[in-house]
């Protein structure tokens, strides 16, 4: 079942983000003195301080750090369940909150291997917003 | 400077209600600050400072000062969820070390059951920077706590049945107080019989959602000397920020293992030095997490060490939560921090429910997690003696 999907609302400091997730790209900042890769989107860099951020496209593959199957919660997530609620740890390194989709929620552990699909979202007024990004495990 | 030996619990207060649809917010302010002012033989003139967090309505404190006609010199309003209350006592013991207070009062009120202004500062929540990345996922409360206790079971082996433990032995202090919201034992098999809210957290690992609040107040040593009752010295604090790490988020451990620390070395006291604890209880993974944290067990053994009936008063190695807890007892606000304190005061006391009360508790330690452990946290810990 296709989970709510209510569009983010970015800002200046994040807009690369979300263009990029328009797009179909995951695009990422990282820190232009201490190449961190930095995670949520942001320009500033939380290792060195610095807010000389750029962006660059990553490679949209992960694996799940965590996960758990929703059975009981209010609202329109309830009408969904099951569903998952995961961590998926990126190649290029940010533990990154996200719903598994495409997949059996009774099938989902730590360790598998995940890639990012955008799922289109609407704004409050209904109008579409950036995509969201989640993750299904990894074909073929 | 340590606050170590210079401020000291006076007055405790835990509102007797659970479900509260016909007091305000403000009156239950005032119902628990009045209690714990005449527990301490006290009285709003001597108040000279007030804490709240955003449980406090209005314009942040101001407005329960004016409503309660107090004259302060000091106050605070930091937010850091259930573990608030937690921080302004040690806000508190430092303006009092430093000799600028000698009454500080501090509230805790909420009514999540039955209406009024939700806790935790919502208005501001989605102007956060990390809103736009964690607020689309349907992670629930329980959800985020989830998280966690997946990850602790497959690095550790942590297991259901063991948190399950924890539940029990909360239950079994809760038969023993007649206020507790849920008075009957359970067994390690009803909590995993319990349905499963998200995986692995049953309904059972859950705390219970209750109105009612609590205060505590605490004083110079000056004031303490000056009261017939006994007062209850603060030893050690310690707070700690565990940020989302940069996006690296380990979620195996709380801000306790930082906080923790702190609170010993300012007590010059060490782990198996303390009698009682009150451990922040939200969920069953908070308690068993957080008792690795402050180094009551190894980390990774927290599961085996809550399943040898170390956790039951009084004769348990570490009693813990004996009103209950969040767990079975009370969780007003959807806060847990003040009862920690509370029922941590009447162990030091002797005053805790007879058959729970641990004999010769002359150190005790509380402690409060506020947040998600699924995002950011804020550990604050206390340790206080029965005497300096
Ligand atoms: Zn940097």
């Amino acid at each position: 079942m296709r989970l709510p999907a209510r569009a983010a609302q970015s800002n200046s400091e994040n807009a690369p983000f979300f263009e990029g997730a328009t797009a179909g790209r995951l695009i990422l900042p990282q820190c232009s003195i201490c190449d961190f890769v930095i995670w949520f989107p942001r320009e500033i860099c939380p290792e060195c301080g610095s807010q000389k951020v750029s962006w660059f496209e990553a490679s949209g593959r992960g694996t799940i750090y965590s996960c758990t199957t929703t059975r009981r919660i209010p609202g329109s997530w309830g009408k969904v369940t099951p569903f998952v609620l995961a961590y998926v740890e990126l190649e290029e390194g940010p533990r990154v909150m996200t719903n598994i989709v495409e997949c059996d929620p009774e099938s989902v552990s730590i360790g598998d291997s995940v890639e990012a699909v955008f799922e289109e979202a609407l704004n409050r007024d209904g109008e579409p917003g950036p995509p969201l990004l989640r993750f299904r495990p990894t074909q073929g | 400077m340590s606050i170590k030996g210079k401020a000291f619990i006076a007055g405790i207060y835990e509102h007797p209600g659970r479900h509260l649809p016909d007091r305000t917010l403000p009156q239950i302010h005032a119902d628990v600050g009045l209690g714990a002012l005449a527990d301490a033989g006290l009285s709003t003139p001597d108040v000279d400072a007030y804490y709240s967090a955003g449980d406090a309505p209005g314009f942040g404190v101001l407005s329960m000062i004016d409503y309660l006609g107090l004259e302060c010199r000091y106050l605070n309003d930091t937010e850091t969820g259930g573990s608030s209350y937690l921080l302004h006592a040690q806000h508190a013991a430092t303006a009092i070390a430093a000799g600028h207070i000698d009454v500080a009062l501090i509230t805790l009120a909420g009514k999540p059951l039955t209406g009024g202004a939700g806790p935790g500062g919502s208005g501001r929540v989605g102007a956060a920077p990390e809103a736009p990345f964690e607020g689309q996922w349907g992670m629930s409360v329980p959800g985020g706590y989830a998280l966690a206790a997946q990850r602790h079971m497959h690095e550790f082996g942590t297991t259901s049945e063991q948190l399950a433990e924890i539940k029990v032995a909360a239950s079994t202090h809760a038969q023993h107080n007649p206020r507790a919201l849920l008075q009957d034992v359970v067994t390690v098999e009803e909590v995993i019989e319990s349905p499963m809210i998200s995986d692995p957290l049953h309904r059972l690992d859950c705390c219970v959602i209750t109105d009612g609040g609590g205060a505590m107040v605490i004083v110079s040593e000056a004031v303490a000397n000056s009261l017939e009752r006994h007062s209850i010295p603060i030893l050690g604090t310690g707070t700690y920020v565990k940020s989302s790490q940069s996006g690296r988020i380990d979620l195996t451990h709380t801000g306790a293992v930082k906080s923790g620390p702190l609170a010993f070395t300012e007590a010059g006291i060490t782990p198996s030095d303390i009698d009682y604890v009150s451990i922040y209880d939200s969920f069953t993974i908070t308690v068993l997490i957080t008792l690795e944290d402050l180094g009551f067990c190894e980390r990774g053994d927290g599961g085996r060490f809550v399943s040898d009936g170390n956790l039951q008063a009084p004769h348990g190695a570490l009693p813990f939560n004996t009103d209950g807890g969040g767990l079975c007892n009370n969780h007003p606000a959807n806060r847990g921090g003040m009862t920690k304190v509370i029922e941590a005061v009447r162990q030091l006391r002797g005053e805790a429910n007879t058959p729970v009360q641990v004999g010769d508790c002359e150190l005790a330690l509380a402690h409060g997690t506020g947040g998600s452990l699924a995002t950011r946290s804020a550990s604050s810990t206390m340790i206080m003696g029965r005497s300096l």
